[in-house]
């Protein structure tokens, strides 16, 4: 019996959106409203949760605002880093590469991406470590040279495991430019430099929120790379979960700072949403 | 010391190449002060080519370019005194209607004051009429007012050149007659060499007080519309300006003699010829413009061909014959209201005769290829 128009377009739909609906519903809707609950709930006698109605988990944040701190100041300084690595790059392959090379550019972009940031991230510890790079300055007679456990280990690891994540929105954006807006400057009077800033800069600003909204939020629950090329002197609010849901065993308060995380990344996200209206002047934000 | 001369932009000997691609070839042409001048042609021809240098974005490949005496081979699009209307307009998507306008005058140094800016960029509102419009954005304007706005960006300025690159292109008919007329009043009030590229000859001749039609790179013909339409210098000319029914014919007895396709034969004396000069021996195409063709029921005195109506296309003020004649073709014919009564008008499938005026006709010879 053939199905009515509406009902098959019903069908196709369910069909499509299914199971990636599913699967988010189940792990990802699901899991948020039981840290939700464990947030407002006490901890068991042994550990793990018991059932409460109380918001002293959140009061407890204080314990570990250092952990807040360093998160909330690590995210955006290396997310900022990365911008400024990675709008170069991506300038120069949307705008200045010769189209024919241009594709191979891009897949060495995201070559790295092949293997996993945890064994990249190890081949820097070995590489930053005393005997990689200091061992062949020591060589060359440069002596003591202390590269691993230092903040510079910790941005260079940074940058490097997130560039593709900025470049890639970066150019996009860039590559959509409609070059007659170039002429169209040049042709009143602005210089290159001035085009850059009055034109170019203003309106790849959609791909450059989004990278660094990307790149932030994703930092925000980094811990691996501080840890790996830090010394794990620094404490993030990454740690601190993995402490408290792993370690000691208080998931109540581990679950009040998964919220408050969750909350900070929403606020952050709306104000970048926001901004970038504003500048591009179109609700069109294309979020790759 | 400059020379004072009264061209604002010469082309000299200008050629432009992209790879093996020859787009513009050995072009001189002169553009006096004040002119409003059309470059005409189809896709491909250079007209493009040849604005984009003046504008500064393409540099020749030989030859050299003059914009108000000045050489401008080198000079950055940034460094000339031009400004360009751009095909799809080319507005800053995340500036205002008034941010647009002003980013010239922004740019000008020594700079402008505040005040000067607003109120030139008022001024040039008011001149395309869209005085209330400064703090809108540019997706909430028409096609028609973001045309506008991107003429008050280039003329606020004070360009002496304004390039316009198929400017009218994107707007419906309408709309396009009435910038037309806004083009031409605007010229004529600023006093600014206007140069208008288009595929479309109606705007060419509507606008234009001069026009260059263009095809591979070369010009073909540049003159007042009138002169262009009525004395096409050769067939493109003819067959790209205006509509045009072609005769194929041997000229004979040193060309004052055509023989054509049917057997018949006319005296060539009275035609006028492409380059004023007679025609030699040879294939020849006879070129006759549809409305200098005459229609009638009854056979008429002078060269007439008979012919059957295979259609007929009411257009209003005129009227538009298809006629076919046995061994020479099809030929357009337009009749006005004048010509044959509305209630008397030649149906399709009636025998005509068909005739034209020894002057009406255009003869070019055949080039040999």
């Amino acid at each position: 019996m053939p199905l009515k128009p509406q009902t098959r377009h019903k069908l196709v739909t369910a069909l499509l959106l299914g199971p990636a609906g599913l699967w988010l519903f189940f792990f990802l809707v699901l899991p948020f409203i039981a840290i939700l609950v464990f947030s407002v709930g006490k901890r068991g006698p042994v550990g793990g949760y018991a059932p409460a109605f109380t918001f002293e988990q959140f009061a407890n944040l204080g314990t570990r605002a250092a952990a807040f701190v360093n998160t909330l100041e690590l995210a955006p300084v290396g997310a900022f880093s990365c911008l400024l690595v990675a709008y170069p790059v991506a300038y120069y392959l949307a705008v200045k590469v010769n189209p024919q090379r241009r594709l191979l550019l891009l897949s060495l972009v995201v070559a790295p991406f092949w293997t996993s940031l945890l064994m990249r991230t190890y081949a820097w510890m070995y590489l930053l470590g005393g005997r990689g790079i200091p061992h062949l300055l020591e060589l060359v007679g440069i002596e003591n040279v202390r590269l691993i456990n230092t903040p510079g280990a910790v941005l260079l690891g940074i940058v490097y495991g997130y560039l593709p994540l900025m470049i890639m929105p970066i150019y996009v954006s860039l590559e959509k430019l409609d070059r007659k807006l170039l002429e169209a400057s040049y042709d009143l009077g602005a210089k290159p430099i001035g085009t850059f800033f009055r034109v170019t800069l203003p309106l790849s600003l959609p791909g450059v929120m989004t990278g660094f909204a990307l790149v932030t939020i994703l930092l925000l629950g980094e811990y691996l790379i501080p840890q790996l090329l830090g010394g794990g002197k620094v404490f993030f609010i990454g740690n601190a979960l993995v402490d408290l849901f792993l370690q000691s065993r208080n998931w109540p308060f581990g679950s009040a700072i998964a919220v408050t995380l969750v909350a900070v990344v929403v606020v952050i996200l709306t104000i970048a949403m926001r901004l970038t209206w504003r500048i591009a002047g179109t609700r069109k934000v294309d979020l790759v | 010391m400059a020379l004072t001369s009264s061209n604002d932009i010469e082309f000299r000997s200008v050629t432009k190449k992209y790879g093996a691609l020859t787009a513009v070839s050995d072009i001189n042409l002169s553009i006096s002060k004040g002119a409003f001048l059309a470059l005409l042609g189809p896709s491909g021809c250079g007209k493009t080519t040849c604005l984009r240098m003046i504008g500064g974005f393409e540099q020749p490949s030989e030859g050299t370019i003059h914009i108000a005496g000045r050489e401008m081979n080198g000079v950055a699009a940034y460094h000339r005194p031009v400004n360009m209307v751009f095909q799809h307009y080319a507005l800053f998507p995340h500036f205002n209607v008034e941010q647009n306008v002003a980013y010239g005058l922004r740019q000008m140094r020594p700079r402008l004051s505040r005040a000067e800016i607003s109120r030139r960029v008022g001024e040039a509102l008011a001149m395309v009429r869209l005085d209330g419009f400064a703090g809108r954005r540019i997706h909430e304007m028409s096609g028609g007012q973001q045309q506008r706005v991107a003429l008050a960006r280039a003329i606020v300025n004070r360009p002496s050149v304004l390039l316009l690159d198929e400017p009218l292109a994107a707007l419906d008919k309408k709309l396009r007659t009435a910038m037309q007329i806004e083009l031409q009043t605007l010229q004529r009030e600023l006093g600014i060499t206007f140069v208008l590229v288009t595929h479309d000859q109606e705007e060419a001749l509507s606008m234009a007080d001069t026009v260059c039609v263009m095809s591979a790179g070369r010009i073909r013909q540049l003159g007042a519309p009138q002169e262009i339409y009525d004395r096409p210098a050769d067939l493109f000319v003819a067959d790209f300006v205006g509509k045009t029914n072609r005769i194929e014919a041997v000229a004979e007895a040193g060309g004052t003699v055509l023989r054509l396709a049917d057997g018949s034969a006319m005296s060539s004396s009275a035609h006028s010829t492409g380059g004023g000069a007679g025609v030699p021996n040879g294939k020849v195409t006879i070129a006759i413009r549809p409305e200098k063709m005459r229609m009638s029921r009854a056979a008429a005195p002078g060269p007439a061909f008979k012919g059957r109506v295979t259609h007929r296309i009411f257009l209003g003020s005129v009227t538009e014959y298809a006629v076919a004649v046995p061994g020479l073709g099809d030929f357009l014919v337009t009749e006005d209201r004048n010509g044959l009564a509305t209630d008397n008008m030649v149906s399709p499938g009636e025998e005509v005769f068909l005739g034209f005026p020894p002057e009406a006709a255009h003869v070019f010879p055949v080039q040999q290829p």
